[in-house]
């Protein structure tokens, strides 16, 4: 019995949620096989086995570059089926999370979302719900079973093994291409929010757009993201993909530090699955220190810097 | 046109989780229940939609129980025509698609939010869009019709996609698509005479089983540095917490 792991790319190089994936694969014991669709490099496709996939399918059409999920959901269908595959693992995204329901449906598998551990005896995954707030354990009752895991749920660790890379052609349907993919547009920044290691995200205490500089230049420092409340993206000052919380992004980073942001219940959503937190806010009753790992009572606008500057010494 | 729009019944976003029997049910006391805001966006597109597009109608589905009423007829204040309850508790993310599905034909455009803030599934949409055959696109940002062709914007990691698909097709919105509504006087008196039709479920085979549900671990307590030692922070976060 095998365990699929669909592999996503970005701009030719394996995404790190991805490489997560194929690691709790490799740790929940089955062989696993990794699939990757559309253009990518050899080398890229090799180093899967270090985190322990045994054999890499590569569907290299390129009409797969751009990702239709109806498409991909064919695609990964046929696959379980060539491999003989009980279980489907991805990671959870914009691409990877429709794409498993579909399978799902198609196979007759029970599907979990927001997986955050290995399964248990029977089964049983642990799920996040309530956007952060609680755990549910659900048993997959089905043979088959498809589990988009959370970001973190595995480390994406090197084991040191070589995959044997095969390339799988596909035979297209015309009629699943029902979706037209018309322009994508990259978010400005070097860091994508989702998937930084570091956030840096800044509330309505920054008091306008145009004092954004003074956190950018500690994001810069610290290669991180930076973030926003959901006010700061309402009225404009930041791009709304920046905003982070229960309605925005949810993000799970090493390191949070949020500067002028009071810790509404529903910004707190957004980011409890940080490893550390840091706030700095100038209201020593500020809700969000509850949550915090540290934190400074102080003006950003005088934190700030200063801390830009400490990061910078140290390093 | 025809839009159907999904709506979940969730705890207020403010709500305090918590578990009663042991872990297995869901300790309702004292919580408020909403729209999912997901849905809420969901909705309130339909509605701009209804507002600028003469004869057009909007139906809302909820799976629930019959405490999800008052949640149902505000989305009907808010400006629906009519509404259908089917009447079984929303355990599963496939049990809600295939009930959704069995209602959905015949519908233009199928809304609903990216994710209900209960179970956080994010995938009743895409399934809803498997079992019709339809396509189904989430999250989306923005929608326009443009005849029978659909544009949208779509969230991916680090960006956007505009993305074009024909009706009818599957939704699942988030802002800013349109800004939440709030229901008017003449709104909520309307809603309570606005036919809800209730409906027993149909058979599906359950897949998963939970089994139960727990808290996370309490956080420590904070620790507090001063503003005139911010280095000491940089050091604490290197040596002690080791996140740089
Ligand atoms: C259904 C629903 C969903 C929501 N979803 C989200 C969500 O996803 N994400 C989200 O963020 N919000 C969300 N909200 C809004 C949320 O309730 C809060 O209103 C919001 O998070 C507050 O943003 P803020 O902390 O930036 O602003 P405020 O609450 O105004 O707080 C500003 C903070 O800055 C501090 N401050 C002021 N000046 C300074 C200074 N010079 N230096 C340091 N600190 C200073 C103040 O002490 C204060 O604590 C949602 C609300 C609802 C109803």
């Amino acid at each position: 019995m095998a365990t699929l792991v669909f592999v996503e790319t970005s701009e030719g190089k394996v995404r790190k949620t991805s490489l997560e994936a194929v690691a709790y694969a490799h740790q929940m014991g089955a062989g696993v096989t990794a699939i990757v669709l559309g253009t990518a490099s050899s080398s890229e496709l090799e180093s899967l086995g270090k985190y322990g996939a045994q054999k890499v399918l590569h569907a290299a059409d390129s009409k797969l570059d751009h990702p239709v999920i109806q498409v991909f959901a064919s695609v990964i269908t046929k696959a379980m089926q060539d491999e003989n595959a009980d279980v489907l693992v991805l990671a959870n995204s914009s691409l990877a999370t429709p794409v498993g329901a579909k399978v799902a449906v198609k196979i007759n598998a029970s599907f979990a979302s927001n997986v955050v551990e290995l399964p248990s005896a029977g089964f049983v995954v642990k799920r996040s719900i309530y956007t952060g707030k609680a755990f549910s354990l659900v048993e997959l009752k089905n043979q088959k079973k498809v589990i988009a895991i959370k970001k973190n749920a595995a480390e994406a660790k090197e084991v040191g093994g070589s995959a044997q890379v095969v390339a799988y052609p596909v035979s297209l349907n015309e009629a699943d291409f029902n979706t037209k993919i018309t322009g994508t547009e990259k978010a400005t920044g070097d860091i994508l929010l989702p998937e930084a290691e570091i956030v840096v995200s800044g509330g309505r205490g920054l008091k306008g757009p145009e004092h954004w500089g003074i956190l950018e230049e500690l994001a810069k420092a610290l290669h991180a993201a930076t973030g926003c409340s959901k006010p700061v993206s309402d009225m404009h000052w930041r791009p709304h993909h920046e905003h982070v919380g229960q309605t925005g992004v949810k993000v799970a980073p090493q390191l949070y530090i949020a500067v002028g942001i009071s810790g509404a219940i529903q910004h707190l959503a957004g980011v409890n699955s940080s490893k550390c937190i840091v706030v700095i806010n100038k209201d020593p009753e500020a809700p969000f220190f509850k949550a915090a790992d540290y934190g400074i009572v102080g003006d950003a606008f005088d934190v700030l810097p200063k801390l830009t500057e400490a990061v910078k010494t140290m390093k | 046109m025809k839009i159907l729009v999904c709506v979940s019944h969730v705890p207020d976003t403010t709500s305090k989780i918590n578990f009663i029997d042991n872990g297995t049910k869901f300790d309702t006391n004292g919580v408020q229940f909403i729209i999912g805001p997901y849905d809420d966006y969901a909705l309130a597109r339909a509605i701009e939609i209804k507002e600028a597009n003469a004869g057009t109608t909007v139906t809302v589905l909820n799976v629930g129980l019959a405490d999800t009423e008052p949640t149902i007829r505000k989305a009907l204040a808010i400006g629906a025509d009519d509404a259908l309850r089917v009447n079984a508790e929303p355990t599963d993310s496939f049990f809600v698609a295939n009930q959704i599905a069995e209602h959905a034909k015949g519908y233009d455009l199928v809304l609903m939010g990216r994710e209900s803030i209960d179970y956080n599934g994010g995938v009743v949409h895409a399934m809803v869009g498997e079992l019709l055959g339809i396509p189904s696109i989430s999250p989306v940002m923005k929608l326009d019709l443009d005849g029978t062709t659909a544009k949208m914007s779509r969230e991916i990691e680090g960006g956007k996609e505009s993305v074009e698909a024909s009706l009818p097709l599957v939704a699942g919105c988030q802002e800013p698509i349109a800004e939440w509504k709030i229901p008017n006087m003449r709104g909520i008196m309307s809603a309570r005479t606005k036919p809800l039709k209730v409906v027993e479920p149909k058979a599906t085979d359950v897949s998963v089983n939970v089994q139960k549900f727990e808290l996370p671990a309490p956080k420590g307590a904070v620790k507090m540095i001063s503003a005139d030692n911010v280095a000491e922070l940089v050091t604490r976060l290197k040596t002690e917490a080791k996140v740089l």
